[in-house]
């Protein structure tokens, strides 16, 4: 209700403080790691330079790794947990509703929003994980699978090539980088735009790092969600306080600094690609 | 008695021999009693024409008056028959006399070249020959020097031209006060009074040493010539030669660079044997002393002597030369006179240096030395007069010259750069003319790990002439030179032998890998002046564009693997080229030496990545994901990655650009509803649902 100036929580504090984990270690393996990667570029010999030198930004790239395998395995635990305490199985939690898991849902509700894009067709009412939101989350589950593996490989190559062969290190080298793209070409661009940059939301949606949207929002955004919960009656369970401004006003700095950031380093991958190449 | 030895033990035999040995020995004896009045006969039956002319000219008294003087005519018939020519009898000489009647007319002069041509002719040829020739009354003829009716052979002890005599029989002419010194142009003054106090003289005359030369040793008995004609025993070019008939040996005792045969060679450059041992003076003494140095620092200690031609100052500073490596302070070379140097002096001459024609020529000692020079870039500039080209002078110095031991000297190691630089520093004459490549040579060469050893007081390090000679400098093309690239590991390794040795037996030395083509040496990889420690970060970055000059592709694939990266990113610790195939050994990396070989390749990625095996070394240091027939792995995963890059891009920018119109639409209906709904606040509270409802 408009006059409520209580919000709704969409995120626990735990999955805020991995968020924001994940974005400070996220910048700084791709600042470090694509320093590497186009090394021919003046840019990445400046950079290299500024992070003291190519063996210092080794240190930190390979520090800020040790934060990602955290979050990583933070999140599995905070499912397990979960599992434990809402599901009797880890079918039910996974098929279950509130999964990340795609389902046949998801793609009607794709396939409406194509029709909706090219005006045949109303905006579907989507509910708690549109299937953006659940793809962002494959991404990255997927990215710092293989991108962590390959990256595990390549520090440790002489304990690796026991058990395989000394060329599969080059083969993990271009997946490892060309991976680490992929991710941050998509994180800075597609996904900067799905949950920030969207004109409606422009400048910034704060809802991950406060956890807390506004209840028409949700109306709005996750009409279904919200639906659901009024029928089910717990809405009002969900319904908190906003933080104070000075808090707000941190966290955007923040948030700005990382959207900052992130799009020079999109910047800087479309001047390597495009004239630096090789 | 040869016989005896052959004596065998059968006495019969033994008989025989003692037989015949004494009827040879009675043969003999009877034999010799018959012959020797035979042998006599001739010898008496000369007597009668000599006993018919002594018959008058035994006469002690007989006399005659030619141009009215009063000339004996007694000829010791005694002498005369002990002479060499006893035999021959009067008319043997006199042979215009024979039959004759007496008294007979004036004879005619005799003729000793009707037996003795040779001796005529070398007279006839002589000054004294010739003088005759031109009618001078005062020319010996044969009879000045050897007599008449007396002669006796040159060894008999009674001869007037025995060696003991000789100086006294030329003296007659040859002394101060005759007419012949008086009238005729003889350069040499108190010749008999000089040569009697040389250690010639002396030895000859004094101590009767008849081995000692007179002056016909020196000057020839017949063929006495001028020592201006070429001819002549004693003329410049041939006076080496006529000392060292008797001096064999000279050489020894001069410098060892003075070989006899210079002497006879380059008489031209070096000092004759009279420059120093002046000729009938000559001292048992040390030669210098016969032109001593104080007779040329009577006017060259003049501050203000100038040279007339020119006005260049002629000042020589004694104590700079006492204090040169030619000067005979204790450890320096022994003393060398200015005569040694400054050839050509004349010591008779008032101003014994008028004779001197041409410069210092150090060769005349440094005679190896002068040869490489000649050889060298500097000496066939010099050759073509060319004003730039150094001389030994322009970095040796002059008077003060030093050895190159010596700190002070200009060519004492830690000067030798500046020394070079004075012509090859950067708009000096020799860098001017220069057309190469290298510039800011000593610069280079001072920031070099060279220069900064010398600097820190390192003579042995390599300075300028270490690598290109001090004597045979040559440009690089040359062939001959020190630093041709065929040349070069010979020239680092007289200081870097183990490396040479390693190098010669790597592929880039032509004798392993065979390949025409020019292959690096030393300053390809490590240039030639600016050399830097090769652990200096400069170097080890670096060195991949210095092997990628001829493996440009193999340096380029480095660059796109991780050690490449890393290293472009200025990380030194990674592995440069070398690092794996090794720096001077470098080998084909199927040669089963080679650091990469299947056996030492671990070993050698080992270095740095301790427990590395076999397996870890598979890794791909030079791989490229754009080559797929030699690296098809990479290059499909690559294309691959790629492949998922582009769709997921492709799909995620679709969705995104289709979305952007609604989102605009959204966003301009969530304004609309914002300011409806800011409208309706400060409207009647009743309106509020409907407002909620509209949007």
């Amino acid at each position: 209700m408009p006059h409520d100036r209580r919000q709704f929580v969409r995120f626990s504090r735990l999955q805020r403080i991995l968020h924001i984990c994940m974005i400070v270690s996220f910048i700084t393996l791709a600042l470090t790691g694509l320093t590497l990667k186009f090394s021919y570029t003046k840019w990445a010999a400046v950079l290299s330079h500024l992070l003291g030198g190519f063996e210092n930004a080794g240190y930190i790239h390979r520090s800020a790794a040790v934060i990602m395998f955290g979050v990583f395995t933070t999140h599995l635990v905070d499912l397990y947990k979960l599992k434990k305490r809402e599901h009797s199985s880890w079918l039910s939690l996974i098929l279950g509703p509130g999964s990340m898991m795609p389902n046949r849902r998801d793609l009607t509700e794709l396939v409406g929003t194509l029709k909706w894009f090219v005006g045949r067709g109303e905006r579907p009412a989507y509910g708690r994980w549109t299937y953006w939101e659940k793809f962002d989350y494959f991404a990255v589950f997927w990215g710092i699978a293989v991108i962590g593996s390959t990256g595990l490989t390549l520090w440790f190559p002489v304990f690796f090539t026991r058990f395989i062969p000394g060329s599969f290190l080059n083969v993990a080298t271009i997946i490892h980088s060309d991976e680490a793209l992929l991710a941050t070409g998509f994180i800075f661009t597609v996904h900067f735009f799905n949950t920030h940059l969207r004109p409606e939301k422009f400048p910034m949606d704060i809802t991950v790092f406060t956890g807390r949207m506004p209840l028409e929002e949700l109306e709005r955004d996750k009409p279904k969600e919200y639906e659901e919960l009024v029928a089910s009656g717990k809405l009002e369970e969900k319904m908190e306080e906003p933080y104070q401004p000075i808090v707000i006003q941190t966290i955007r700095a923040f948030a700005w600094t990382a959207l900052t950031v992130g799009f020079f380093i999109v910047l800087w991958i479309i001047y390597a690609m495009l004239f630096a190449y090789r | 008695m040869a016989e005896t030895g052959a004596v065998r033990r059968n006495w019969w035999t033994g008989l025989t021999i003692a037989a015949t040995i004494i009827a040879m020995i009675v043969a003999t004896l009877v034999a010799t009693a018959f012959l020797l009045p035979l042998l006599r006969r001739p010898a008496r039956a000369a007597d009668p024409p000599g006993a018919e002319c002594l018959a008058c000219h035994g006469d002690k008294t007989m006399t005659t008056t030619r141009a009215g003087k009063t000339v004996s005519l007694y000829v010791d018939g005694k002498k005369f028959g002990t002479s060499v020519h006893g035999s021959l009898g009067c008319t043997g000489c006199h042979a215009d006399l024979e039959g004759k009647d007496f008294p007979h007319e004036k004879p005619a002069p005799v003729k000793c070249g009707t037996c003795h041509t040779t001796e005529q002719e070398q007279h006839a040829r002589s000054l004294h020959g010739k003088a005759i020739a031109h009618g001078d009354s005062l020319a010996p003829r044969c009879v000045n020097c050897h007599g008449n009716h007396d002669i006796v052979p040159v060894k008999d002890a009674r001869s007037a031209v025995a060696p003991l005599k000789v100086p006294f029989v030329c003296g007659q002419c040859h002394r101060e006060g005759t007419t012949v010194s008086r009238n005729r142009p003889i350069p040499q003054d108190n010749i008999l009074e000089n040569y009697s106090e040389s250690i010639h003289g002396e030895a000859l005359l004094k101590k009767g040493l008849s081995v000692a030369p007179n002056c016909a040793t020196c000057h020839t008995a017949h063929l006495i010539l001028p020592h201006t004609d070429p001819a002549s025993s004693i003329n410049r070019k041939n006076i080496a030669a006529t000392c060292t008939k008797c001096h064999t040996q000279i050489e020894t005792v001069h410098r060892k660079t003075i070989r006899g045969e210079l002497w006879e060679k380059q008489a031209n450059v070096l000092p004759a044997c009279p420059d120093c041992h002046q000729p009938h003076k000559i001292r048992n003494v040390f030669y210098a002393q016969g032109m001593a140095d104080a007779d040329c620092m009577r006017c060259h200690a003049n501050e203000k002597l100038r040279r007339a031609r020119d006005g260049q100052s002629m000042y020589v500073n004694l104590a700079e030369v006492n204090h040169s490596r030619h000067s005979e302070e204790p450890g320096r070379l022994r003393n060398v006179a200015c005569s040694q140097c400054h050839s050509e002096v004349n010591a008779s001459r008032v101003r014994p240096c008028e004779t001197i024609t041409r410069g210092v020529d150090c060769t005349a000692c440094h005679d190896e030395i002068g040869k490489m020079y000649a050889t060298s870039i500097h000496g066939q500039l010099n050759g073509k007069n060319d004003p730039n080209a150094p001389t030994c002078k322009e970095c040796h110095g002059t008077h003060g010259i030093l050895g190159k031991q010596d700190p002070q000297s200009s060519t004492f190691a830690m000067n030798v750069p500046v020394l070079c630089a004075r012509c090859h520093r950067e708009g000096q004459k020799a860098a001017v003319r220069y057309t190469g490549l290298q510039h800011e040579i000593l610069s280079n060469y001072t920031e070099s790990i060279h220069g900064t050893l010398l600097k820190n007081g390192l003579t042995v390090t390599a300075t300028c002439t270490s690598c290109h000679t001090a004597h045979q400098i040559l440009p690089r093309t040359d062939p001959a030179s020190s630093v041709n690239a065929n040349n070069v590991p010979t020239t680092c390794g007289r200081c870097h032998h183990g490396i040479e040795e390693q190098f010669e037996n790597s592929i880039h030395a032509k004798r392993v890998s065979g390949y025409s083509k020019p292959l690096p040496v030393c300053n390809d990889c490590h240039t030639a002046h600016a050399i830097h420690r090769t652990d200096e970060d400069k170097f080890r970055l670096n060195v991949m564009g210095t092997c990628g000059r001829c493996h440009e592709e193999i340096a380029k694939t480095y660059f796109d693997t991780y050690h490449g990266k890393v290293s472009k990113l200025g990380y030194t610790k990674a592995a440069k080229c070398y690092d794996c195939h090794g720096a001077h050994d470098v080998r084909a990396v199927t040669d089963p030496r080679s650091h990469l070989s299947r056996a030492n390749v671990a070993a050698t990625c080992g270095k740095c990545h301790a427990g590395a095996t076999r397996r870890f070394a598979g890794y791909l240091t030079h791989a490229t994901h754009h080559d797929p027939r030699k690296y098809p792995f990479l290059f499909y995963t690559f294309w691959g990655m790629t492949m998922l890059l582009v769709v997921t891009f492709v799909v995620g920018g679709v969705h995104t650009l289709l979305w952007l119109p609604r989102a605009f639409q959204m966003r301009q209906e969530l304004r609309a509803a914002e300011e409806k709904f800011a409208a309706e606040l400060d409207a009647p509270a009743g309106k509020d649902k409907e407002g909620t409802d509209a949007s």
